[in-house]
């Protein structure tokens, strides 16, 4: 993974196994081996390779990408926390089962998370008590509409 | 009829959920997958895969395909940009913003004034920050929105991540007595589900 720029890691098709098929994949009693028609190679060597993939950590599933929020609710957070005590404040975050996520921007709002959860009643109590437990503001930011429409990633090598 | 109705799709809804559990962590990597996953649950190839078609159809699966871990690929740098647009603009430009190549996510938010004027949150992702910055002077320029406020939040550490699994709230066939059901273990990257630190 390291000093190597990707480019020099994945052959030709590697690169095709990862760009091409992020979206529309087969959905054919041997879907692999219509992926395998697609390249010009075997069934048996898209299957090795995409294990090899994904041994390698390039690829994480062939497989869905769900839309959130199916069940339950969940919304983003956001908290502007004085540098020196940023640990210590994540850390309260992540304390909680509700928070999917809690990671760093750079920004006077820098501690950001995800938390899901039954209703909306029960993310405003739990935001509600990170508030108290750190004597910080909390903004709930949740999802109003969704647009953007994932067709998968383009890489560039 | 009703509860016929009724108990129809209660068979529907626990047939989706066995199926969303076979594949939320991916296809196997065998010559029939859809048989093999098939043979877990009680349906036959077709079965399955016509209902993946339908759980496409109905947006519950938004895509179905390889899904790539961006950082292990070398897009290391990813930012959640910030836009605070007039109201009667932002899902015009919510959707042309979302179909550029590079943007992973555009989502509407509300403002939180006086602290918060963005209300539209798109997630950026290049090879490094200057790529990044670089993309969004081409949405800035390509959309026009040169002279609107917009702030870059560059992601830094991460201090949790656990996958989003997908929320079917009925234990797997091999949950022992006592094991926390409803906790789905850490993954090693929510990658896909959300790309990268999703927002």
């Amino acid at each position: 993974m390291n000093g190597q720029s990707p480019a020099d890691r994945f052959d030709a098709i590697d690169r095709r196994l990862l760009n091409d098929f992020q979206n529309g994949f087969p959905l054919s009693p041997r879907p692999y081996a219509d992926m395998a028609e697609a390249l010009g190679i075997g069934e048996a060597e898209v299957i090795s390779r995409l294990r090899n993939l994904t041994d390698r950590g390039a690829i994480s599933r062939v497989g869905p990408v769900f839309r959130p929020k199916r069940v339950g609710t969940s919304t983003l957070a956001a908290m502007a926390v004085p540098p020196d005590r940023l640990e210590e404040v994540a850390a309260v975050v992540s304390g909680y089962q509700e928070v999917n996520h809690n990671y760093e921007r750079e920004h006077d709002f820098n501690l950001w998370f995800v938390l899901t959860g039954e209703d909306e009643r029960h993310l405003s109590r739990v935001m509600g008590d990170i508030s108290q437990r750190t004597g910080l503001t909390v903004l709930d930011l949740p999802m109003l509409a969704e647009y953007h429409i994932d067709l998968g990633f383009p890489l560039q090598w | 009829m009703v509860m016929n109705a009724l108990q129809a799709e209660i068979d529907r809804d626990l047939k989706d959920a066995a199926l969303i559990r076979a594949i939320q962590d991916g296809l196997p990597l065998v010559d029939r997958p859809y048989a093999a996953i098939g043979r877990d649950i009680g349906l036959d190839e077709q079965q399955v895969i016509a209902r993946i078609r339908r759980l496409q159809a109905d947006g519950d699966i938004k895509r179905f395909g390889v899904v790539v871990r961006h950082r292990e690929l070398g897009y290391r740098a990813n930012a959640m940009v910030v836009w605070d647009l007039p109201d009667e603009w932002v899902d015009r430009l919510g959707q042309n913003i979302g179909r550029m190549p590079f943007v992973t996510l555009s989502y509407r938010r509300p403002r939180r004034l006086p602290d918060w004027p963005y209300n539209l949150f798109t997630m950026i992702h290049g090879r490094d920050r200057a790529a990044v910055l670089k993309q969004v002077e081409q949405i800035k320029r390509r959309m026009g929105l040169t002279d609107v406020r917009c702030a870059v939040l560059f992601g830094g550490r991460r201090f949790k991540q656990r996958g989003a699994h997908y929320g079917v709230e009925t234990p797997p066939p091999e949950a022992k007595p006592g094991q926390r059901l409803l906790d789905f273990p850490d993954r090693k990257s929510a990658s896909g589900n959300h790309p990268a630190p999703a927002f």
